[in-house]
């Protein structure tokens, strides 16, 4: 048996809706275990990238914590996946980009309706917000693309079936949808 | 007379352009700033055609007799893919989040034209909306300046209510009224202006997801007619 393809997945500016729809394709799952292996990902709890062949990313970078593991992600994974709508424009997180950051932190935190205890959070151990949200093609160098908000189940299996077998990937037009 | 498109002979008459014959052919070219009700504008470039080898925008060049035309190629929606990446690029497009989606030409004409990426990078323009109007609202940051609702309110409602001002990057619709704002104007929800817009520009009020998503009109039929969508199943439904 050839060696199992090694795929690991994250969810940066995302809510994991991409990753519940990978869950959608049920029980073929089951057929999907048998020609990879998970590595970092939600599904296994592994919190750093080793060598992979496909990474897989949903959600776009919002803030400094995303970028680091972006990168990480790019620098291990042969091939990098952008998932769902997020991580092709940013998404519902980045409809911020149309105002100011410090009006957005205000709007939450300080001056926003029912705020109690006003003050910006500010514990070192929070990752600072970027200006922009960004979409991934903006930060590293993305080799496919699935759009949709989420992409549905079968559109994800459809491309991962067909680069397990190395057909050309191709997003047929009745499965492209933005929402 | 008559041209080929694609190579399907297609019919026309003395004055009709490309797009006209098309249309009347019930064969689909893309377009975003035609309307065939509206003098053509030929501005959004998308009904981009090579007409023997040369690129012409549809919906102005006149039709010539004998004339072989392609349109559904890889090539001319290769093109047409960059020139609509630009227009999610320089607006805010975030489709989930936009009450035209599923019902948008925009959305329809890229997914017909296979954009799966945004490919350039954001503009991300500072929000701007009026909702001043009692029926309807404008995101500016959606418009594409088609257009369509300055030429349906100056030509049809006789109020020239909406114009472009500025020119290139800086092009931007504009309200004609006093105080700029869309309630002080002379528009009203029953102007041929108010259905117009292709795209989440201008939208009625009152009227949120009336028709869940993927249930909209290029849900159910894309934007050319024939191919059929395929179901939306989104997580958290079940199946049974
Ligand atoms: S106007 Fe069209 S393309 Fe823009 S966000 Fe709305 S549905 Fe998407
Ligand atoms: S508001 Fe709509 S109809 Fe008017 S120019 Fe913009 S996109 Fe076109
Ligand atoms: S439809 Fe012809 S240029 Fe817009």
């Amino acid at each position: 048996m050839t060696e199992k393809l090694k795929v690991a997945t994250t969810s940066l500016a995302g809510c994991f809706g991409c990753h519940m729809s990978l869950l959608d394709i049920d029980t073929r799952i089951m057929d999907l275990v048998q020609l990879v292996e998970f590595d970092r990902s939600p599904l296994t709890d592994i919190k750093t990238v080793g060598k992979c062949d496909i990474g897989i990313i949903e959600g776009g970078a919002a803030n400094t914590e995303n970028i680091e593991v972006l990168q990480m992600f790019r620098d291990n994974c042969k091939i990098l996946v952008s998932l769902g709508a997020c991580a092709l424009n940013g998404g519902v997180p980045a409809m911020r980009n149309q105002f100011d950051l410090n009006a957005c932190l205000d709007e939450s935190f300080v001056n926003g309706a029912g705020v109690v205890n006003p003050g910006v959070p500010d514990d070192p151990e929070l990752p600072s917000l970027l200006d922009k949200v960004q979409p991934l093609h903006e930060v590293v160098k993305i080799d496919y693309y699935i759009p949709g908000c989420p992409p549905s189940a079968e559109v994800i299996y459809d491309f991962l079936t067909r680069i397990l077998e190395g057909k050309p990937v191709d997003i047929p037009y009745a499965q492209i949808r933005y929402d | 007379m008559s041209f080929i498109l694609d190579g399907k002979n297609i019919p026309f008459k003395e004055g009709d352009t490309i797009m006209d014959a098309a249309l009347n052919a019930d064969t689909y070219i893309p377009h975003l700033c035609h309307d065939p009700e509206f003098v053509p504008h030929g501005s959004c470039r998308v009904c981009l055609v090579s007409c023997n080898g040369r690129y012409v925008s549809a919906c102005t060049q006149p039709a010539v007799d004998g004339s072989e035309v392609e349109s559904n190629t890889e090539a001319v929606n290769s093109i047409r893919r960059e020139l609509v990446a630009m227009l999610f690029a320089e607006g805010v497009h975030i489709c989930p989040a936009c009450e035209k989606s599923g019902s948008c030409k925009l959305q329809a004409v890229a997914y017909y034209v296979g954009l799966l990426t945004p490919r350039y990078e954001h503009f991300n323009p500072p929000g701007r909306l009026d909702a001043s109007h009692p029926d309807m609202i404008i995101d500016f940051n959606r418009c594409i300046l088609c257009e369509l609702c300055v030429r349906a309110s100056r030509d049809m409602d006789g109020k020239r209510v909406f114009s472009i001002s500025g020119r290139g990057s800086e092009a931007s619709l504009v309200i004609n009224s006093e105080s700029g704002k869309l309630g002080d104007s002379l528009f009203d929800v029953s102007d041929r202006a108010a259905d117009i817009c292709p795209v989440g520009a201008l939208l009625p009020k009152h009227k949120g997801y009336e028709v869940p998503i993927g249930q909209r009109r290029y849900d159910i039929t894309a934007i050319d007619g024939a191919a059929a969508r395929e179901p939306v199943k989104k997580s958290g439904k079940s199946d049974d």
